[in-house]
């Protein structure tokens, strides 16, 4: 393992200070978010406490979707299921980046703070990730996300609706974000996103199926063209590895020699 | 009659199930190749699914969605982050829906 020149107690500030641009932009974004949750009668509180405890933008999303449409808690744990099931696949390589020592106390607390970008964050470190390092980086985001929530929602009454539905669409360039990339680099991923646009386009005008709660289409289609990719083309073990670990083994390669 | 709270709590358990079992209960990789599979193509088809059409119903005109997407798409391709192509969408929408 290498260890960094910072000692134990540095590894928090060191988290802090890593936190900082993290915290601005989860603060605008959640603002976003605060104006659907306002849009799904949630109140500043709620959202709140929402965003402070779940901290996810995609199933967040989605969950005010379900609240929106009244649909009823087990939808809401099938949608949330699939819309942040990537932090499943995100925790299964961190679990690779902890010390196998570290122990559950640790593992509990690391697994609460993690998102995309504190996942990148994290894995940008050399060797297994100090558990402190992981804390003193969720200190300012988990305060952002959840106080630009609540702000979004406050506020959505107050601004021109010009700006509230440009500001909604702040959410979708995220999701672009997160998928283009790897669309780029992988075949498969670009054409699985065009289709699953233009299946969603359809299943949202077809009548019948545009009459099923959203929450609903968004499972079925999901699934639906999940299932599709992974029998036609099934990933490699040299994709499952996934660029981050590439990157591990290039430096630790480098190291080495 | 179903209540905000109790939704937003059940939406933060299950949230951290997936971020926690990966790291506590289920150490090791998974080996089933269609299930590994599966994982790995899902959020990416689940997010494509939930922004189009979505993003071109939520302005006044579809067109104004239709660019922000395609400004987003060409500032992620060339690997801008979250937050650059975030306001590159709503910047481009704000200003499109005075043309549209």
């Amino acid at each position: 393992m290498t260890k960094g020149k910072a000692e134990k107690g540095d590894w928090f500030l060191k988290g802090v200070r890593d936190g900082i641009p993290i915290a601005l932009g989860y603060f605008a974004v959640a603002f976003a978010l605060g104006i659907k949750a306002k849009e799904a009668g949630v109140l500043p509180a709620e959202g709140f406490l929402m965003s402070f405890l779940t901290h996810a933008s995609a199933g967040e999303y989605a969950g005010l979707q379900v609240i929106a449409e009244k649909t009823g808690y087990l939808m809401m744990a099938v949608m949330t299921v699939v819309a942040s099931a990537r932090y499943f696949l995100m925790s299964m390589a961190l679990s690779q980046r902890l010390d196998p020592n570290l122990g559950l106390r640790h593992r509990f607390l690391v697994a609460f703070g993690l998102t995309d970008e504190i996942f990148g964050a994290e894995i940008a470190q050399k060797g297994y990730v100090e558990p402190k390092y992981a804390y003193g980086l969720f200190v300012l985001p988990f305060l952002g996300w959840p106080a630009g929530t609540a702000f979004g929602i406050l506020m959505g009454n107050l601004l021109p609706d010009i700006v509230v539905s440009a500001l909604s669409v702040a959410l979708y360039g995220m999701f672009l974000a997160i998928i283009v990339p790897p669309a780029r680099k992988h075949p498969a991923i670009f054409v699985g996103v065009l289709v699953s646009f233009a299946l969603s386009f359809l299943a949202s005008r077809l009548p019948g199926i545009r009459d099923l709660s959203s929450g609903i289409r968004i499972i079925i289609l999901t699934v639906l063209v999940t299932a599709a990719l992974a029998i036609v083309r099934p990933v490699t073990d040299k994709e499952l590895s996934g660029e981050e670990e590439e990157k591990k083994r290039k430096t630790e390669e480098r190291d080495h020699a | 009659m179903h209540n905000t709270v109790i939704y937003i709590l059940v939406m933060a358990a299950v949230t951290y199930l997936i971020r926690m079992l990966p790291l506590v209960v289920f150490r090791k990789p998974i080996r089933n190749r269609f299930f590994r599979s599966f994982l790995y193509y899902l959020p990416y088809v689940t997010l494509a699914v939930m922004t189009f059409p979505a993003i071109i119903d939520e302005t006044g005109s579809w067109l104004t969605g239709f660019f922000a997407l395609l400004a987003g798409a060409v500032a992620a391709w060339f690997g801008l982050g979250l937050f650059p192509v975030a306001i590159i969408c709503t910047v481009t929408a704000f200003a499109l829906q005075f043309v549209f």
